[in-house]
């Protein structure tokens, strides 16, 4: 079952490799899931990372509030990431960890360590459009990006930060997915994310997300130091700002069970 | 010459191997407590509407070998305002853990949670209850243990050695919330010749099966939960807490799907008094994005069944739990939560309300209200029904 699925999921990259052939035929929707697959093709082999996160919270009268993250990450071939939190501020959830498996398709395992009971609870992953520790980002913003959980339609090249882009709209597969679609702008030699769209159920703009400072690891993989996410109908915004990248740490599946989570810290 | 010092001194230290490294940290929280009760209290020293208490809780972290190798130790300090036994002071954890590729071996006084439901614990049998803190049984005495853990396909096996017994607290005669007799804890006495240095083992398998985490468990040793025999000290009765041994067979069980969190604990206690089947089993709904906002609405139900029936020591021999709680997800994580328990056998009922929020970085504030209602005497609860109270914390981390 896995290997037939590995084998049509080449098929199908096969069949979009040689969609430029005939760049003629090709429609909106093809050349959007092409853009996305070249896209996650591009990143592919990254391995493991570590990396430390810092959110600066922004309500509308400017008041600040900070949340620190430490993150590892597992990239799992043909499915979604695997990956640990560790939440060190604000203080009062200092240990708590968080543990994900991710999936392209299908509910994502999660589980929650809360230090001051030692108690580890998996929690639904339902709330996919809910906000990360109370900032503009949702869960769903944060978790890695597959090709399955979108369909695509690509709308037009534009000029961006990056050079020229691809603006891509994506359609969100999962009905639990806050948005009704995304507008992303990729740029066409890297095909880094510079801006992303994100529109509400009532399909009104909702937010945008930037990126900015972009750094190469590891000669192929490009991370953003910056990201600001702006809610355009609460008039809050979060800063999310990476440090300490690093990638082919030698993680393995066994750092990324129960065990591993009630001593992330 | 001193800078030429500091730079040698700065070229040994980064000279140094890895190894060497130790990682050291120290985090923790204050807290000042005040409760105030409603009503006149029932029983004899508890003459008294309000009272305040305060803890101290740091905890000191080191981390070796490249993190191979850590050691945590939290020191825990409550001084109370009334109760001389609230006042009191425990070693929560210290504790050394030691990494292998699948396993880890963790030594020391340490805290182990078992089990998946919200509003009993019964599965939950390692550690003992500090029940001074509270009279929920949710806070614990850390017990002395090596713990050898094995992570395999088929799940994670817990070997536990439990070297030594840590006595239950109680509430002292001048504590509210506690029983119309008062418990001696200089009075205990255990059914082992060991007393409490009986080596107690457990093992324990659990595992996640998809949308299934489950778990199973054979503990054998001292009974955390006393039996109480009525004993005379300098002309006063007191409880006497007996210990018994036991063996225990527990299993746990959660189904994650959708919105819907299924939750199921079940143990057979086999002691030398008695062997009983009980049980505490429900659900937790969520609705996420209610009213279109952030906030979610959690929804829980749960049943706790004892073979025993009316003869339980049990809280929850008969008895319904129903409880909401509502998060905000905002940046000051503000929850509330509501719960009610019913007891079909003796017709009582509690009601308790907990409201917290974050205040700035570093402060956080709960508001709890507690309310309890018995009419009739054989029922545990009978003796806290007019311990009905409002208890403010503030909490203030470092």
């Amino acid at each position: 079952m896995i290997v037939l699925k590995k084998s049509l999921n080449s098929l199908v990259v096969l069949g979009l490799m040689t969609a430029p052939l005939i760049a003629s035929a090709e429609t909106a929707e093809e050349k959007g899931t092409r853009i996305a697959v070249e896209a996650k093709a591009s990143d592919k082999g990254w391995q493991d990372m570590q990396t430390s996160m810092n959110m600066i919270l922004r309500n509308k009268q400017g008041q600040e509030s900070v949340r620190d993250i430490r993150l590892k990450s597992l990239e799992i071939e043909n499915d979604g990431d695997k990956s640990l939190s560790v939440f060190d501020k604000p203080k009062d959830v200092k240990g708590t960890a968080f543990l994900s498996f991710s999936h392209a398709v299908g509910a994502d395992e999660q589980w929650l360590y809360l230090p001051k009971l030692k108690r580890v609870k998996r929690i639904a992953s339902r709330n996919k459009s809910g906000p990360f520790m109370g900032s503009e980002f949702s869960y769903e913003d944060l978790s890695s990006f597959e090709v399955e959980k979108y369909t695509y339609k690509f709308l037009r090249d534009e000029a961006c930060e990056g050079g020229t882009c691809y603006v891509v709209e994506q359609y969100p597969v999962d009905k639990n997915s806050g948005y009704t679609r995304r507008i992303a702008w990729l740029d066409q030699t890297e095909y880094r994310p510079w801006k992303i769209e994100f529109f509400d159920r009532k399909d009104s703009l909702l937010k945008t997300l930037t990126y900015h400072e972009y750094n190469e690891y590891e000669g192929k993989h490009w991370r953003p130091n910056l990201m600001k996410m702006v809610n355009h109908q609460s008039g809050k915004s979060t800063d999310l700002t990476y440090s300490d990248y690093t990638f082919k740490t030698g993680l393995g599946e066994n750092d990324f069970n129960k065990n591993t989570l009630k001593r992330a810290r | 010459m001193n800078s030429k010092r500091l730079l040698l001194a700065a070229g040994l230290i980064t000279a140094l191997p890895a190894q060497a490294e130790t990682y050291y940290e120290m985090s923790g929280k204050i807290t000042a407590e005040a409760r105030y009760f409603t009503q006149d209290a029932q029983f004899q020293n508890q003459d008294y509407s309000s009272n305040l208490s305060f803890t101290v809780e740091p905890e000191f972290y080191w981390e070796w070998n490249d993190g191979i190798d850590n050691l945590t130790f939290t020191p825990y300090l409550r001084v109370d305002e009334n109760d001389n036994e609230r006042t009191h002071g425990d070693i929560r954890e210290l504790s050394w853990i030691h990494i292998g590729e699948d396993w880890e071996l963790r030594t020391g006084l340490r805290k182990v949670f078992w089990g998946v439901t919200e509003f009993q614990h019964l599965v939950d049998v390692i550690n003992q209850t500090d029940s001074v803190e509270d009279f929920d049984g949710e806070d614990k005495l850390g017990q002395q243990m090596i713990n050898l853990s094995l992570v395999r396909d088929w799940g994670i096996v817990d070997l536990y050695l439990l070297p030594g017994f840590r006595e239950r607290t109680f509430v002292g005669e001048d504590g509210r919330v506690r029983s119309g007799i008062v418990v001696n804890r200089d009075l205990a006495s255990y059914e082992s010749s060991a007393g409490e240095h009986h080596l107690d083992t457990a093992i324990r398998w659990s595992h996640t099966l998809g949308d299934f985490d489950l778990g199973a468990y054979w503990f054998h040793g001292t009974n955390r939960d006393p039996k109480f025999l009525l004993k005379n000290s300098e002309g006063t009765t007191y409880l006497a807490p007996y210990y018994e041994q036991m063996d225990q067979i527990g299993f746990d069980l959660q189904a994650t799907i959708d919105s819907w969190l299924w939750k199921l604990e079940t143990i057979n206690r086999d002691t030398s008094s008695e062997n009983y089947w009980a049980a505490q089993g429900g659900f937790e709904y969520t609705f996420y994005g209610i009213q279109e906002s952030a906030a979610d609405l959690g929804v829980l139900m749960e049943y706790g069944w004892d073979e025993r029936g009316e003869d339980a020591d049990a809280a929850g021999q008969n008895d319904l739990f129903l409880g909401a709680r509502l998060t905000l997800n905002d940046a000051s994580s503000t929850e509330m939560l509501a719960g009610i328990s019913h007891d079909f056998d003796y017709h009582s009922h509690s009601l308790i309300i907990e409201a917290s929020r974050r205040y700035g970085d570093n402060w956080k504030l709960s508001l709890d209200g507690r309310f309890f209602s018995s009419n009739d005497p054989l029922d545990l609860s009978y003796s806290i029904k007019q311990d009905d109270h409002l208890q403010l914390t503030i909490e203030r981390y470092f």
